[in-house]
């Protein structure tokens, strides 16, 4: 499988992504964790995903 | 290439056996103890059991070699340094004596004159991620400071930017940054579950950072020492001169640190693991950094952790060692640390 990159929203890094993904597929970014999701194929378009806030239980 | 340890009953020459026996370049003659000659070094590094063979020599009966080592009491590398020079082409010194470039700078943070001074300009500072090229063929490097290691590499991509405007820095360590000497404060009863705020202001280290990133810079750090055994962790708030976004600090960072073998960004959305903490760094030679910024996008908490007997000790002394000899930077080091 042939991977096509894009930058994360976040932090610019590079995202991996496959050529058989589909709309509203989660991608996360491998250098910031970011979760995103991809709203459309055409055009190629990306938005952060929803975060769960977190308190660790504190 | 025949190295040898002198001083190897501590922590850091204790991890300095450890990286060195595994190095593929590396052939560890000899390792030094003045109370523990003839013993095997697992007496003192019981890790070492069954791995190496070796057992310490008297300090007096050190041989000559193509590098050395020097893991000895403050002042003792400096008073003795024409001695080692005269045994081994290369040395490195992992004490604060050849740290600072100047004599009345070691005056000023160590309270005495340098007992060898013309010696303190021969020596490179031995952090791969600002001195690499000056280190390259040289033949005298000094090791680092474990918390100024976590200053300087937590802030310099700020400073590199002239985004910094001032930071205030509280940095938590382990117990094995004391050394292997017992004392009123170490002693089980006492240490144990304390969280004692040592050095709040005036810690030596800061010396080490103001060369690294600069004099004029207001940096104030505080040292607390807490319930951990090896580690380094440092929160920094940075109060920087122009408001920046999220995606402009991970370009910077990025732009600094993609290249560095042992520099790792740490700084995700969510997880349980999105900030650096010492505990994964633990054994290894990386320093983690990562970063949160406030609302108010001039306000970023920059938190690092690192090994204080690795990247903060030892590990930094191999990497240089690599350097000066011409071996592949990461050769011997190249494993993470261990988790849980």
């Amino acid at each position: 499988m042939t991977e096509q990159s894009h930058l994360c929203l976040v932090c610019d890094g590079e995202l991996d992504i496959p050529d058989d993904v589909m709309e509203n597929e989660l991608i996360v970014c491998p250098e910031c964790g970011s979760e995103l999701e991809i709203i459309s194929l055409h055009p190629f378009q990306l938005e952060l995903a929803p975060e769960v806030e977190e308190d660790w239980g504190e | 290439m025949r190295a040898g340890i002198v001083g190897g009953s501590g922590y850091t020459g204790g991890e300095l056996l450890r990286l060195l026996h595994f190095h593929p370049q590396v052939e560890l003659t000899q390792i030094t103890s003045r109370g523990g000659a003839g013993r095997y070094v697992h007496s003192a590094h019981p890790n070492m059991r069954q791995v190496s063979r070796l057992k310490f020599s008297h300090p007096e009966a050190l041989e000559a070699c193509d590098l050395l080592f020097l893991a000895l009491p403050h002042g003792t590398a400096a008073s003795n340094i024409e001695q080692y020079a005269a045994l081994a082409p290369k040395l490195i010194d992992l004490s604060a004596d050849f740290r600072l470039d100047s004599d009345t700078d070691y005056k000023r943070w160590y309270g005495s004159a340098h007992p060898a001074p013309v010696w303190l300009r021969r020596f490179i500072y031995g952090l791969p991620e600002i001195n690499r090229e000056r280190l390259r063929g040289a033949d005298y490097v000094s090791g680092v400071g474990c918390n100024a290691t976590a200053v300087n590499l937590a802030l310099l991509p700020l400073v590199s930017a002239g985004v910094l405007k001032r930071a205030a820095i509280e940095i938590k360590v382990g117990s094995s940054e004391g050394g292997n000497t017992s004392n009123a404060g170490s002693h089980h009863p006492v240490r144990s579950g304390a969280v004692r705020s040592y050095k709040p202001t005036g810690h030596r280290h800061l010396a080490e950072a103001q060369l690294a990133l600069g004099s004029e810079l207001p940096l104030h750090f505080a040292v607390t020492a807490i319930e951990m055994v090896r580690g380094v962790h440092l929160l920094a708030h940075c109060y920087l001169r122009e408001r920046m976004t999220r995606r402009d600090i991970w370009r910077l960072y990025r732009g600094a640190y993609a290249a560095e073998p042992f520099v790792r960004l740490v700084s995700d959305r969510t997880g349980i693991h999105r900030l650096p903490e010492p505990r994964v760094v633990a054994g290894s030679n990386y320093c983690d950094i990562g970063f949160e910024l406030d609302a108010d996008g001039e306000h970023l908490v920059v938190i690092a952790a690192l090994d204080n007997l690795g990247k903060g000790a030892a590990g930094s002394a191999v990497q240089s060692m690599n350097l000066i000899c011409g071996f592949e930077e990461s050769a011997g080091l190249r494993f993470p640390g261990y988790f849980p």
